[in-house]
């Protein structure tokens, strides 16, 4: 048992969830007790659906617990299969369904032969993987199956496009900026002259499954969820994949450069040239992305050596410490991920470029480590967002999981060349302005509030003389919890109980010294 | 599929599957009401994301409530459960020292048979912090129903009374004394100067159904305006102020939900439980008083002033409202009362979905609809019990209802569909009770036929392909 309030990743079921209800006409039936469908909730409220979310229940109450479900999740099943003809239908076994452990391939295999639509059992044991890995093993699941029945029904076509073509994989419903990326990715592609074959799961219809062997390449942007299927249909069919997410000036050119290589193993023989994308690259980032030019502006300058803390899923929190340090000269004190699964990666990913790596799904751990590190800035996910309002410290999302705010209705892309301008309106906006920063220090401050507890501690051994409260007051509002902190730690050091201003000097000299 | 709308109450029973929040839920507002309280809730991550993703911005308030979330280890039984709540029930009294923890069953210990019940009198002896079990997982129940469960077994940790109405009053327990002195400070020789009104006052009633505060003491102030003293509500600020139960207290209900409360007040605790309609709305406000004071043999008091006055404040709302059409989807068994009160409205009702009917708890409120249906001449609505979501939507393209009341996950489709929508959980998480709140139940009604009216003419109703 584990004392949890709070949690990065959500459980197993929702990834699969999340893939299923992407596809189109793919229907999810979970196998779940009432109240579970609270996917169902999150999609429309935060994608802002239209459409009703294509999930049921098949409902696990007191007699199914008594008698086991018997012809419930068939007829279920089956009535889905009559209201809405969808092409596939998922059952989605949830964490009370596996303790049961019935036999739902059973269910499965009895509602094939009655009904029209395929039907498959997602294959995710509950207490092993979360969302993000249940997700990936979802989406090559329905990849597989489709595949496997075209080539037994023998109508798999390998042959390439005659242009070079790529598929997407890894685009999905409830994904952090998915929609906007994917929108940044079709429009890189096509600039270097790429025609996309399939974008999956997002708005991909499974009956097309079976021409993704078309494409000369697959691009995985995200590590979460995409990565098995890629290396599924490299095992199967000798497609090669990129994963290098294009976030970031020098990984977009990375990722470029690895397209071309890709392109040039079947484009002589096909077209009788090569081709050279070093042009694009080059144009894209000096003049058409802004990011470079405003790392080389005075702007940025006030932001080198600024400590910043960042935390999020593997893929963007290694992007972005990457960018902070690279190309800006950000000092990250810290970076970290809750994907456990993917921590080797991910250290490898972020070694040099940060002075920490911090692998935890504990939330009060990285609280914890961003109240001891006292960045300027953090960028994380709605938690770290939370952490810095009671530190006082300006937080940039940059991974889920997020809140509604972070599924804008503007064109927000993180990923390709405007993706790099997002990022970087994103890391300044977030640091107190250059200038103010400069004001604040030299007028002392306009910040006239009481200063409250701005620890993570309850602590409360320790009681501030008015004076030395005054003169604390007198100090500016970015800075004064620092001080605050700093000035109690000292006396703790040195057993003082009661802070005078004499206590402060002494703090901070001995802080200098 | 045929739509009639008949002349009688009738009560359908569909297949059960809707949409509705995981009674759990229930953590949310109760940790709230019961100040010292801390609510432990024995489940898996599943219930855990529910509770973090409904909940919203509460959860980085620092909560006093906790998943114990069970791992594979515990699933399987190679962990000791005794000793693995004991470890997490330890760490919870050092960081917050509670004077109560509530450990809420959900859908796995149903499962695995965790025998939360028995552990939780030895744990509760071995940490020397009382320990409350509600099963308020979604095997049984539906949303509100949750704060049932934890209800009816908060209502066993009530202080015994013993009263015997006109006699010495019989004092069983220590606690019981105590409240008892606090509450009754008049002394025999004052009794009997008193007045006949001072007389009831000495019939203990205790209302039950968690609300907030204000609200609480609003209805409390109408009671006593006809003289009646409520001496104490189930659940109280606190814990360790749960109101003294027994033979001869009367107890009534605030909420359509608390049905099991209700049985346990009277089966095991022995009170008297009086059957009225609930004070929602202005119309079931007075109804609800009157059934009291008719009990307790007093004749109301400026009570039909009061709720035409109120009537008249809402005049506004009411011209909105009148004849517009309503569809009850249902998921949190409030919406008998508030069918009841919108028709009192002038609204007209199609169907009120509803999770659970409990026709002997809700008798007064059922009769109360029939009536309210009569004396404003309007075809009694059908009432569908463990609604199927996917036919109540066939029902509602043909119904072309003003307005659904549905909850989260077809709000946003529907309102694509060019049918405005207001979300039932509002109604569950904004004060309703009593005359004074009659204002923001149909300030919830409206908005989305407000909003109407400023967007009227732009043509944008239906946004679906």
């Amino acid at each position: 048992m584990k004392l949890a309030y709070w949690m990065y990743a959500g459980p197993a079921h929702i990834g699969t969830l999340r893939v299923a209800s992407s596809f189109k006409n793919v229907h999810a039936i979970m196998h779940a007790p009432l109240g579970d469908d609270y996917f169902n909730v999150m999609r429309s409220m935060l994608e802002r659906e239209r459409d009703f979310t294509p999930v049921t229940a098949s409902i696990v109450d007191r007699h199914v617990l008594a008698r086991g479900s018997q012809e419930k999740v068939v007829d279920n099943i089956s009535r889905k299969d009559k209201q809405e003809r969808p092409n596939l239908i998922v059952l989605t076994p949830t964490c009370t369904s596996s303790i049961l452990q019935e036999d739902l391939q059973n269910f499965v295999e009895r509602a094939s032969t009655i009904s029209e639509s395929d039907i498959i059992l997602a294959d995710v044991n509950h207490y092993r993987v979360n969302e993000l890995q249940a997700a990936d093993r979802t989406l090559e699941q329905v990849v597989r199956y489709y595949l496997d029945k075209a080539r037994r029904q023998g109508n798999l076509n390998t042959s390439l496009t005659e242009k070079p073509s790529a598929n997407i994989i890894g685009i999905f419903t409830l994904g952090f900026h998915n929609q906007h990326d994917c929108r940044e990715l079709k429009r890189l592609l096509k600039d270097l002259g790429i025609e996309i074959n399939q974008v999956i799961p997002e708005g991909g219809f499974v009956d097309n499954l079976h021409k993704l062997p078309k494409a000369w390449f697959n691009l995985v942007p995200y590590r979460e969820t995409g990565l098995m299927t890629a290396k599924y249909l490299e095992k199967e069919f000798g497609m090669s994949y990129i994963s290098t997410t294009p976030m970031g000036i020098v990984d977009i050119a990375n990722c470029i450069r690895q397209i071309q290589e890709r392109i040039n193993i079947w484009y002589p023989t096909l077209l009788k040239k090569k081709i050279n994308y070093e042009p694009y690259i080059d144009e894209q980032t000096k003049y058409i992305s802004q990011a470079a030019w405003f790392s080389r502006s005075i702007d940025c300058q006030n932001l080198t050596g600024k400590k910043a803390v960042v935390f999020g899923d593997a893929t963007h929190a290694a992007s972005i410490t990457k960018i902070l340090t690279c190309e800006m000269g950000i000092r990250v004190s810290c970076a970290g991920t809750y994907c456990k699964h993917d921590e080797e990666w991910f250290k490898e990913q972020v070694q040099n470029f940060c002075d920490e790596i911090l692998v935890t799904d504990d939330h009060t751990e990285v609280g914890d480590m961003i109240a001891r590190v006292e960045p300027s800035a953090i960028f994380g996910t709605q938690m770290e967002r939370h952490i810095g309002k009671r530190l006082d410290i300006p937080c940039g999302v940059i991974s889920s999981p997020v809140h509604i705010q972070n599924f804008t209705l503007g064109y927000r892309p993180f990923l390709g060349y405007e993706g790099t301008n997002q990022v970087a309106d994103l890391v300044y906006n977030s640091f107190t302005l250059g200038m103010e920063d400069h004001l604040l220090e030299i007028f002392g401050g306009h910040d006239t509030k009481e200063v409250i507890t701005k620890s993570l501690s309850t602590d409360t051994d320790l009681t501030w003389t008015s004076e030395s409260q005054l003169e604390l007051n007198k100090i500016p509002g970015f800075v004064r919890g620092k001080i605050k902190r700093n000035t109690e730690k000292f006396a703790r050091q040195n057993g003082i109980t009661e802070i005078t201003a004499e206590t402060m000097y002494a703090a901070k000299e001995a802080l200098n010294a | 599929m045929s739509i009639k709308i008949s002349e009688t109450l009738t009560f359908e029973c569909e297949t059960g599957n809707y949409h509705t929040f995981c009674p759990i839920s229930c953590v949310a507002w109760l940790y709230q009401k019961i100040e010292d309280s801390f609510f432990l809730v024995v489940g898996t991550k599943t219930c855990g994301y529910f509770l973090q993703n409904a909940l919203g911005v509460m959860i980085f308030a620092e909560p006093r409530y906790a998943m114990a979330e069970l791992e594979e280890g515990d699933i399987s039984a190679q962990l000791n459960d005794y000793r693995e709540l004991k470890r997490l029930c330890l760490q919870i009294k050092k960081d917050r020292n509670p004077s109560v923890i509530i450990w809420i069953g959900t859908c796995t210990t149903e499962i695995i048979k965790m025998d939360l019940e028995g552990m939780a009198p030895k744990l509760e002896n071995e940490i020397e912090i009382p320990i409350v079990v509600a099963r308020a997982n979604g095997l049984d129940y539906a949303f509100t129903q949750g704060e049932d469960t934890v209800l009816a077994a908060m209502a066993h940790r009530c202080p015994e009374q013993n009263l015997l109405i006109g006699k010495k009053q019989e004092i069983k327990d220590k606690k019981g004394k105590e409240l008892f002195s606090f509450r009754f400070p008049e002394t025999e020789e004052k009794k009997n100067i008193k007045s006949k009104n001072n007389l009831e006052d000495k019939i203990p009633l205790v209302l039950f159904g968690s609300l907030p505060s204000t609200v609480a003491s609003q209805l409390s102030l109408e009671l006593k305006r006809q003289s009646i003293h409520v001496s104490g509500w189930l659940p109280a600020q606190r814990y360790t102020d749960l109101p003294a139960l027994g033979n001869g207290i009367y107890v009534c209900g605030v909420n359509p939900f608390l049905s099991r409360t209700a049985t346990t007040l009277m089966r095991r605790r022995k009170c008297k439980l009086i059957g009225a309609p609930f004070p929602i709305g202005p119309d079931g406000t007075r109804a609800w008083i009157e059934e009291i004071c008719c009990v307790f043999g007093i004749e109301t008091q400026g009570l039909k002033e009061r709720e035409q006055q109120v009537w008249d404040s809402l005049g506004n709302y009411l011209n909105l409202v009148r004849g517009k059409s309503v569809f009850f989807m249902g998921d949190n068994l409030l919406e008998i009362s508030l069918a009841r009160f919108l028709i009192r409205c002038g609204m007209i009702v199609y169907e009120i979905g509803i999770p659970y009917m409990d026709k002997r708890y809700q008798a007064a409120e059922l009769k109360f609809l029939q009536n309210t249906c009569k004396k404003m001449c309007i075809p009694m609505p059908r009432i569908v019990e463990k609604p199927d979501n996917y036919n109540q939507i066939q029902r509602m393209r043909e119904l072309q209802p003003d307005l659904a009341i549905t909850g989260m996950a077809h709000a946003n489709p529907l309102e694509a569909r060019g049918i405005n929508t207001k979300w039932s959980v509002e109604f569950t998480f904004a004060q309703i009770h009593g005359f004074t709140n009659a204002k923001d139940v149909l300030e919830l009604v409206t908005r989305p036929l407000r909003r109407n009216n400023n967007l009227e003419n732009l043509g944008w109703t239906n946004l679906v392909k």
